[in-house]
Parts: C-alpha cells; sequence; structure tokens
C-alpha cells in the first residue's frame, strides 16, 4: 500500500506540474487538434484520379476540349514544357497534351498507364498529333532518397539544437555565460556552426552510404547538392534556435517543436508528392524550408539541374536562416525569468 | 579617497509579490574584500546578480569605475555564482580554456589551474568533481580572465569545513594580489575571516555598514556570556543586564564580565553550561534585527 500511496503522490505531483505549465498545456491540445484538422484537408475530399495527366497551359480550363472533362483524370497545368517532358520521362505523369490547336500529346510508350489513357484521349480527340518518348519509371526510391536526407537533417537541426540549448538555459550554464563578454548572436552562431558541421558530415556519410546500397546515382553537380544541404540546415537550425530562444520547459519546446516537424513531414514532400494537391496546401507547404531543400534537392539529383534552376530555394533559405538567426538573437534568454 | 572600482545607487528589484531590493546604495574601494552579509531572502544574492549584469534594476543603478556597466566591466569581472553547471564531457581544462577563449586578455589556463591547485585533477571529466573540487574549478574559471573585481556569491555553501577552509586559503591568496572581491556569504566566520568591509542586509535594505571590527566595537562591549535559554529563570529578566534572545540560548554583553557574574550568581541563575566569548557578526545581527543569521 505504501508503493501506491509513494506512487500517487508522485502522480499528483507531476499532474500538478503539468496542469499549472499552462504554455505546455496549450500546446499539448493544440497539436493533435492541428494534425487532425490538417490531415483532414490534405487527404480528405473526394477520390482519388487514377492518371495524371499534364497540361502545357498557365491553367486548366475544362470547357475548352471534351478530353479535359473526362472522370478519374487529374490535368495539371505544366507551363514549362522541358519540365512536363522530364516528368513524363520519368512516368510521374501518364500523358502530356497541349490542348491547342492543333491538340497534340506526348505518350511515353514504356508506360503502361499511359497506353491506356492515350485510347482515353484519342476517343475525346482522334485527331490529336502523336509525339512518343521514351524512359524507365523513377523508382519511388529514388525518389524518396532526398526526403529522407532531408527529414533526418530536419530532425537533428530542430531538435538537436532546440533541446541543447534549453539544457543549458536550465542548469545555469547560459546564465555563466552571460556574464562574460560573449553575445547572444555569437552564442547562437557558434551553436549553429557546431551542428551545421555535424549535418554536413552526417548527410554526406549517409548519401555515399545508402546512395551505395540502392544503387542511387545523382545526375547532378554534387557540389551544388553540397551548397544545398549547407543552407538548408542552416535555415533549419536557425528555426531551432529561433524556438529554444525563450522558452524554459522542455514539453513546450517539444511541442512546438512537434506542431512544426509534423507538418513539415507531411507537406514537404518526403513521402510523396503535393502536386495536384489544393493550391492552398502548396502555398503552406512552400513556407517550411524544408520543402525549398527537398524541391531542389530532386531537381538536381534527379533531372540534372543548374545553379541558375534552383537559385529561388537558395535565395529562400539563406533568407530565411538570417531571419531566423537575428530573431532568435533579438529574442534570447540566458537565463529563466 | 580613490574613485570607487563599483558604485550601487538607490538600487531597487521589485517583483510582483515582494520587493527583493529596497533602495540599496554603497561604493566599494578598489583592492578590499567586501563581503555582502544576510540570511536566505536578505536580498544579498539579487543586488550581487543586478551588480554583475545579470540581472536588471527595477531602479537604479551600478556604475563601474565610474560608467554604467558594460563591455568594459564584463571584460575585467571574475564571477563565481552560487550555482553554475558547465558543458558536459569536458575535462577541468577544457572547461577552463572555454572560458579563456571568450576574453580578450587574462591568464593563461595552466597558471589559472596552478593557481587553484587543480594540477591533478586537470583531465578529470568536470562532472566527476567533489563539491570542494568543483568550487575551485569554478573559481578557477572566474580567474580566468585576470579580473579586477571578483564576485564570489556564496562560494563555500555546502562545503565541509575542510573544503571550506581550503578554499578561504585560495581567496587570502587573491586578496593579496590587491584584487577587489565581493562577497556573499551566510558565515559569520567567513565574513570575519576574509572580508575588510561588510554591509548587512535585511529584508533588501542595509542595517549595517563597515569594518566588522569597527562595527562589533560599537554595538557590543568586550564580551558576550551565553547561557541555556531553559535554564534562565524568567525573574532573571528583571536584572540590569544587556540580555538578547536568540533561539536556544540568552545572550548577554557587558564590559564589566566580575560584576554581570556576581549579578547572575546573586540572582541565583545556574551558570554550570555558562560560556563566555567575544561577539561576532551574528551575534550583531541578532542585535540588529532581532532575528538569527543562519538559516
Amino acid at each position: 500500500m505504501s508503493a501506491i500511496r509513494r506512487l500517487l503522490a508522485v502522480l499528483h505531483a507531476r499532474n500538478l506540474e503539468f496542469l499549472r505549465d499552462r504554455a505546455t498545456l496549450v500546446f499539448t491540445l493544440l497539436l493533435p487538434v492541428t494534425v487532425v484538422i490538417g490531415m483532414s484537408f490534405v487527404f480528405g475530399g473526394p477520390q482519388r484520379p487514377l492518371f495524371k495527366v499534364g497540361v502545357l497551359a498557365a491553367g486548366i480550363d475544362r470547357e475548352s476540349h471534351p478530353f479535359l472533362q473526362e472522370h478519374y483524370v487529374d490535368f495539371i497545368a505544366m507551363p514549362l514544357r522541358d519540365q512536363a517532358l522530364r516528368k513524363l520521362t520519368h512516368q510521374q505523369i501518364d500523358l502530356l497534351v497541349d490542348p491547342g490547336p492543333p491538340p497534340v500529346y506526348w505518350v511515353n510508350t514504356d508506360s503502361p498507364k499511359g497506353y491506356i489513357v492515350e485510347k482515353l484521349l484519342l476517343a475525346a480527340a482522334p485527331d490529336a498529333h502523336r509525339q512518343p518518348v521514351t524512359g524507365a519509371a523513377l523508382r519511388y526510391v529514388d525518389w524518396l532518397f532526398p526526403g529522407i536526407l532531408g527529414m533526418n537533417m530536419m530532425f537533428s537541426c530542430l531538435f538537436g539544437v532546440g533541446y541543447v540549448v534549453l539544457r543549458y538555459r536550465k542548469n545555469g550554464f547560459l546564465k555563466r555565460l552571460h556574464a562574460t563578454p560573449l553575445s547572444a548572436f555569437e552564442f547562437l552562431s557558434a551553436q549553429v556552426l557546431s551542428r551545421l558541421t555535424l549535418i554536413v558530415i552526417v548527410t554526406v556519410i549517409l548519401y555515399v552510404g545508402i546512395g551505395a546500397i540502392i544503387r542511387f546515382h545523382s545526375v547532378g553537380n554534387v557540389l551544388l547538392l553540397m551548397l544545398l544541404a549547407i543552407l538548408g540546415a542552416l535555415s533549419m537550425i536557425a528555426l531551432g534556435l529561433t524556438i529554444a530562444a525563450r522558452f524554459s520547459s522542455e514539453e513546450l519546446v517539444g511541442g512546438v517543436l512537434n506542431l512544426i516537424t509534423w507538418p513539415m513531414m507531411l507537406l514537404s514532400g518526403i513521402w510523396f508528392s503535393l502536386e495536384g494537391s489544393p493550391r492552398w496546401v502548396q502555398w503552406v507547404a512552400h513556407i517550411f524550408p524544408l520543402t525549398h531543400v527537398l524541391d531542389a534537392a530532386r531537381a538536381v539529383m534527379l533531372d540534372g539541374a543548374g545553379l541558375a534552376q534552383i537559385v529561388p530555394q537558395l535565395l529562400f533559405l539563406a533568407a530565411t536562416a538570417l531571419a531566423f538567426l537575428a530573431f532568435g538573437a533579438w529574442s534570447f534568454r540566458w537565463r529563466i525569468d | 579617497m580613490s574613485t570607487p572600482i563599483i558604485e550601487v545607487r538607490e538600487l531597487v528589484k521589485q517583483y510582483p509579490s515582494t520587493t527583493a531590493v529596497a533602495g540599496v546604495s554603497f561604493s566599494v574601494p578598489e583592492g578590499v574584500c567586501f563581503g555582502l552579509l544576510g540570511p536566505n531572502g536578505a536580498g544579498k544574492t539579487t543586488t550581487v546578480e543586478i551588480m554583475e549584469g545579470i540581472l536588471p534594476p527595477t531602479a537604479g543603478e551600478v556604475r563601474y569605475r565610474g560608467e554604467p556597466l558594460g563591455a568594459r566591466f564584463r571584460e575585467e569581472a571574475g564571477i563565481l555564482f552560487q550555482r553554475t553547471a558547465l558543458q558536459d564531457f569536458l575535462t577541468v581544462r577544457q572547461s577552463i580554456a572555454l572560458f579563456r577563449g571568450l576574453y580578450g586578455r587574462g591568464l593563461d589556463v595552466e597558471e589559472v589551474i596552478r593557481l587553484c591547485a587543480l594540477e591533478k585533477l586537470a583531465d578529470r571529466d568536470a562532472r566527476k568533481l567533489s563539491g570542494g573540487q568543483q568550487q575551485r574549478m569554478l573559481l578557477a574559471i572566474a580567474l580566468v580572465n585576470d579580473p579586477a573585481l571578483l564576485f564570489l556569491d556564496e562560494p563555500t555553501t555546502g562545503l565541509d569545513p575542510q573544503a571550506r577552509r581550503n578554499f578561504w586559503e585560495l581567496v587570502r591568496s587573491i586578496k593579496a594580489q590587491r584584487k577587489t572581491i565581493i562577497l556573499t556569504t551566510h558565515y559569520m566566520e567567513e565574513a570575519e575571516l576574509l572580508c575588510d568591509e561588510i554591509i548587512i542586509l535585511d529584508r533588501g535594505r542595509i542595517v549595517a555598514q563597515g569594518a566588522p571590527r569597527r562595527l562589533l566595537r560599537e554595538r557590543f562591549a568586550e564580551v558576550l556570556l551565553e547561557l541555556p535559554r531553559h535554564e534562565f529563570p524568567e525573574r532573571a529578566r528583571a536584572l540590569p543586564l544587556r540580555i538578547i534572545d536568540a533561539s536556544d540560548r540568552v545572550e548577554i554583553t557587558t564590559d564589566d564580565l566580575e560584576g554581570t557574574l556576581r549579578t547572575l550568581l546573586d540572582a541565583q541563575v545556574p551558570l554550570t553550561n555558562l560560556r563566555i566569548r567575544p561577539a561576532n557578526l551574528e551575534d550583531l545581527f541578532l542585535e540588529l534585527t532581532g532575528t538569527e543569521l543562519r538559516p
């Protein structure tokens, strides 16, 4: 009985501690609600289409051609012809159509789904001009590989630095550092550089090691990938420091980090492409640094994109890294209030 | 008189439910060991942390060499907090070297290690030191920038008597180098041994200030007689003596020992457990505030 009494005493104290930590409580409740609502928006709605067809246009006007009114086909606007043809070659889309006039379509003759959706097109537009292309389907593992590297980077960046800074604050180490000439920006920069070095080394090891196991071969420039990894890691480390800049509760920081990592896991394109998902989902996805890392990494690794093609993503990552670091230094607390 | 190395003016620190420091002013001349005394909750750590630039005051200011606390102060001050954790997995030498790297000027790491008698511990994991060894390492870190002003916040709290005496010896050797030391403590022996000048704080206010010997001379006669409280009869309180009540004893101060003893004997007060000693700072605090200094 005394063991139960002791257990209950500790349980009661722990519950009081948890309930009185209001911020943590709010985040604990907010996180699952947010995840459920988010998932229902992203994965809810009508049944998924069977085929993906690229349309060479800035937008889809379903009235402009009878084929565009077919059911169970997901028509995706693709204004850039070269990019669209690359996706067709990799069988990421099943057919590419230029509504014309005159109507022209491209079909990957190695694709079974392309064979079927071509029949649908010809039923609706018998006069469409055929342009055959060939190319093996991109293995899912090839597409997934950059996502796995990015996910590992995300967890290491956010949790690795967030909890360390929090521990330093709680045990008084930060307070001791505050009594020296060290500035918040210097301290945070040191943390960023330390974690960045670690992450770059780990990412290179994973890239070489897993790449050899799955027989992955990047068609792009490895140095460009390295630059991307550095800027991506910088941005996410700085984000982790921003979260840990003020708080003193592990549970609160854990809650906030989960609140950020879960949507990033689902919406940044680690596991599946968001192509064809609602526009607002894609817009939300592009808030996250990881989305930009993965978009650029896949462009370089799978399509051989050069520096010019991924400049927008690199600029986004550099700008967010600076913004997060500046905000983190501004809001930094050396000690528990 | 020379410019004080550090000066505190009308310092106030207000928290939502309490006033920790209620208008404290004092200045510290260069080269002295200056003590802040008081029981737990008197406001001494809050005062010192404001002086260290760690806590912002609600009102008032602290000036170092006549200027507000700034970059120069951080370069020239050494601080030993009541409790400090360091980074995990570092040796004593690496921990000291870390802090040496934060200052533009200072002592060589090996010199600080020798100064604080840490040679045999230098390659040991800093987490695996005893309490006394830990404080010596933290003192080494506080000295690594060769500070002009050294803050020691309750440096011997929790140490065993031997470790405490060893630490005092170290502080005395630092004092001998004419460094200014600001020491907070609730150990009176420590203050009497090390401090040239003290302030006594109670409930956020200064209740006495001066050199320990002078304060004792001003407040007390030559000797102090202690009797167990339960052996002191109530009727004896009417005697013409200066009586102070402590928790477990009664204290009588006098400059006429023989006369006082005669009075007590005449009143048939039991003297078997009588103890005669000179007055100390603890007696001073009791006299000033009506409460005992030790928690």
